[in-house]
């Protein structure tokens, strides 16, 4: 294979979706996209101080209250994973926790990061702001709900934060908050603690149906001129795909909180079976703890891609934008993205080998979860194709799209082990499975947030943030993060198990707790290492540098609108036409290394390679 | 013959139609609504919130360690001396078919733009939505007259009285919320809001005869799900 264009024949700037197949024939119609089926979409333009910032509706504006509010329970999130690590690594410093405390900020800890972190950050935030950008729509199609949305979700935040005051705290059953003894008293918080919990996540669901709508029909019915599904940005195809996800999702959710609220508040028994305790019956009787494992577990495992598509889509796009290359195989990305989705329905048991049920289930769920590995494996190898002779930019970006894949296919390798029923049992509720879960669901993700607000940042901001700060940011993140897990593994094979309070004198002590503190101790760092964004950010809006309208090059058209940082409305008189996919980067004889997608096809169709 | 278009693009029938109007660009569902497209994809989601009631209830009897009551004695109603099997909820249902009924009319008078047959035919659907919600109160409280409760229940398992009162009640709620909305669209329409392009009191925009089909939608949805609970409660 070699780099060289063979130079006996005129090469054409084409991209996969503007020609008709006839090379050198140029059809007169070759520009004309069809005209708007829709009208002008109205707006309401705020009035006041408290419609353009508080109760605004622009999904701009919503996409960073999003973003904050997320933000800002993810640092509780974090502070609790310190306590966490103090406990467990120094014991001895940790006086003031008690075993009560320990489980609550564990609960806490997992609900905050899965629930109103990642996924909030991910649809909420991301795919308010990017939408109606990247598919060139004014705004959100019903922006009066989609204000309603993110105040429904502040309010479940409000809700959720307000458990930590109340008597007995936060619950303390774990975040999947399994009955019976979720709300039997002796577990943290089994008053008004796991009350305020299931209050505050069917807020949360209904916030996020109202939004959810929103990002569904303006995907679907409010593309502007020329944008086929096919020409989205996979960002959008991912965010798309999780909301259809979670709107399926979330209903057991909400159902299961429903059911044991009633529980809880009326002494019904959905799922609580006949009770002895200290040689009394309690009044319950005659449901069962198994159903609300396969509610939760249905809302559970798509909650996962729910976190995960979108941050694939998002990866895809700026790996492609930073190594200048189109992204490899982008119908199969598609596919694939949707493949995934569909199959994570038919996973969720995997959560619950130890559970009891039928082998035969077990069987069955171990089968599917291993098929999803293919489509995943796919969307591996495609970002790597993209990279390979990729005119690859290591900026900051660019290290936290690497950071991804590298921490991706770590937490995919241990999937397949746990997906696995027998390898999973002895596995189960050990230190194994945090690793697992963290690698692919906690640090993957994430590293795929910071990558994007360094790369959209210019856009909403209209700066560019420091480069040298970000290089700090994501190598004490990177090492950090693998020092915290990598340990993490080994305790889960020589059994540790996972949400205890403290070894005491088990055999574990001796081997684990060198490395226990280890763990720690990064943990702590990491941790901090995040303040450098927060500074970063602060600094940058003070005295950074201005942006220019597209600093990194790129097609998509959330970099081509009338004003950076947009206004309301997003582009200005006209909405834009789009004639390509947003992948055209380094086009053999095109004049840029980047073809906008709303370049027409008569302004690059006549560009000739000069000899290289 | 040539096939209907929208704004140059041509719409073929069957499964080629489909897939050509998703590949197409703008829209998928080509001249539908937003807010159509918008109740559907919300009554899909819907449909798993009830389905994971209806599923989580047939677990809930199948599992349950005391017999389930006999539904026709439970739900019997006495009429001149005879106690009749779901007499009750034979009425209640028909009530609720017909309201879907008039408000199917409804719809059809709203596109005609005759505003007064439209206006009377919600406020039909909205009383008759308002009668069915009324029989189920009086079924409730004939129940827990008799003693049951969502946490006992006399005639057998207690999961009886959880379930039903639990999914007939987020049932009688989603009827409520649309008889709300059914009186609001019945002022909408007698007082001429969409002919006077009159601007919504939250959104601030104008309105169109398209939501009255919208909320027709919902409310179809309500009673279809009647129909299940129906069948899984009453006749199972």
């Amino acid at each position: 294979m070699s780099d060289e264009y063979d130079n006996n024949k005129s090469y054409q700037a084409q991209s996969s979706e503007v020609m008709d197949g006839s090379t050198g024939s140029v059809n007169p119609d070759i520009d004309y996209v069809r005209p708007s089926e829709v009208g002008e979409q109205e707006l309401y333009h705020p009035h006041s101080f408290i419609e353009k910032w508080v109760f605004c509706q622009d999904a701009k504006v919503i996409g960073v209250q999003y973003f904050l509010t997320a933000v800002f329970t993810g640092v509780v999130g974090l502070i609790l994973s310190w306590l966490m690590r103090l406990q467990l690594g120094f014991p001895e410093l940790a006086g003031f926790m008690t075993a009560e405390h320990y489980y609550q900020f564990v609960t806490m800890h997992g609900m905050i990061m899965v629930v109103y972190f990642l996924t909030a950050l991910f649809l909420g935030g991301f795919g308010n702001y990017l939408i109606p950008l990247m598919v060139g729509a004014r705004d959100m199609v019903f922006p009066y709900v989609n204000m309603l949305s993110f105040w429904m979700f502040f309010v479940a935040v409000a809700v959720l934060m307000a458990s930590f005051f109340v008597p007995g705290g936060p619950t303390g059953a774990g975040w999947t908050l399994y009955p019976p003894q979720t709300i039997l008293e002796g577990t943290p918080g089994a008053g008004m603690g796991i009350l305020l919990m299931l209050i505050s996540l069917s807020l949360f669901v209904i916030g996020f149906t109202m939004g959810g709508l929103n990002y569904m029909i303006t995907i679907l019915q409010a593309r502007t001129r020329g944008m086929t599904l096919m020409r989205m940005p996979l960002t959008v195809w991912g965010i798309f795909t999780a909301t259809v996800l979670a709107m399926l999702a979330f209903p057991a959710l909400l159902v299961s909180a429903i059911m044991m609220t009633l529980d809880k508040v009326l002494q019904t028994s959905f799922f609580m079976p006949t009770i002895l305790k200290a040689g009394e019956v309690l009044e319950y009787g005659g449901g069962s703890p198994i159903l609300f494992q396969h509610l939760f577990w249905f809302f559970g495992h798509p909650e996962v891609y729910i976190v995960a598509l979108p941050a694939f889509g998002i990866v895809s796009d700026l790996i492609s934008v930073h190594a200048r290359k189109n992204i490899f195989g982008y119908r199969m990305m598609v596919w694939a993205i949707v493949g995934i989705g569909a199959l994570s329905f038919f996973v969720w048991a995997h959560h619950m080998y130890v559970s009891g049920m039928n082998p035969w289930f077990g069987f069955f769920f171990a089968t599917t979860t291993l098929i999803i590995a293919v489509p995943t494996a796919m969307k591996v190898y495609n970002w790597i194709l993209t990279l390979w002779r990729g005119n690859i930019r290591i900026n900051v970006v660019m290290l936290w799209c690497l950071g991804f894949i590298v921490t991706f296919v770590n937490g995919g390798i241990t999937g397949i082990f746990l997906g696995n029923v027998s390898v999973d049992v002895p596995l189960s509720d050990t230190y194994f499975v945090i690793a697992h879960f963290h690698m692919v669901m906690g640090i993957a993700p994430l590293m795929v947030i910071m990558g994007a607000v360094y790369h959209w940042f210019p856009l909403v901001a209209g700066k560019m943030l420091d480069e040298g700060l970000g290089k700090w940011h994501f190598w004490i993140t990177f090492l950090g993060a693998y020092s915290i897990y990598f340990p993490m593994h080994y305790l889960g094979f020589i059994g540790v198990p996972r949400r205890y309070f403290e070894m005491y004198d088990s055999p574990y002590m001796t081997s684990a707790v060198g490395m226990n503190e280890f763990i720690s101790i990064a943990a702590f760092i990491v941790g901090a290492a995040q303040f450098i964004l927060i500074f970063n950010i602060i600094k940058t809006l003070k005295t950074g540098k201005k942006a220019e309208q597209n600093p990194w090059k790129a097609n998509s058209l959330e970099w081509y609108t009338s004003s950076v940082p947009p206004e309301h409305g997003n582009f200005g008189d006209r909405l834009p036409v789009v004639h390509r996919w947003p992948y055209d980067f380094s086009v053999p004889g095109a004049k840029e290394d980047y073809i906008p997608q709303t370049t027409a096809p008569s302004e690059v169709i006549h560009t000739e390679v000069e000899k290289t | 013959m040539s096939e209907p278009k929208i704004d140059g693009f041509e719409l073929k029938p069957g499964f080629k139609g489909m897939a050509s109007d998703t590949a197409s660009d703008q829209t998928m569902f080509k001249g539908v609504h937003w807010g159509k497209a918008m109740m559907w994809i919300f009554l899909l989601s819907d449909t798993f919130v009830f389905s994971c009631f209806l599923i989580s209830y047939m677990k809930g009897r199948g599992s349950t360690p005391v017999e389930w009551p006999n539904p026709s004695e439970v739900f019997a109603l006495e009429a001149f001396g005879v106690p009749v099997p779901l007499l009750l909820i034979a009425l209640m249902t028909f009530v609720l078919i017909t309201s879907s009924g008039t408000m199917a009319i409804a719809v059809k008078y709203g596109y005609e733009k005759n505003r007064k047959m439209c206006g009377w035919l919600l406020l039909a659907t909205a009383l008759g939505g308002l009668t069915f919600v009324g029989m189920q109160a009086y079924e409730w409280s004939k129940l827990i007259h008799e003693g049951v409760r969502p946490w006992e229940n006399p005639f057998g398992a207690a999961q009886f009285g959880s379930f039903f009162f639990m999914i007939t009640g987020f049932h009688g709620f989603h009827v409520s919320i649309g008889v709300i909305f059914l009186f609001i669209y019945t002022y909408k329409v007698f007082a001429g809001h969409y002919e006077k392009g009159k601007k919504g009191w939250f959104t601030k925009l104008k309105g169109d005869y398209v939501e009255i089909e919208i909320l027709g939608l919902y409310w179809h949805f309500v009673d279809l799900v009647w129909v299940f609970i129906f069948a899984f409660f009453y006749l199972w």
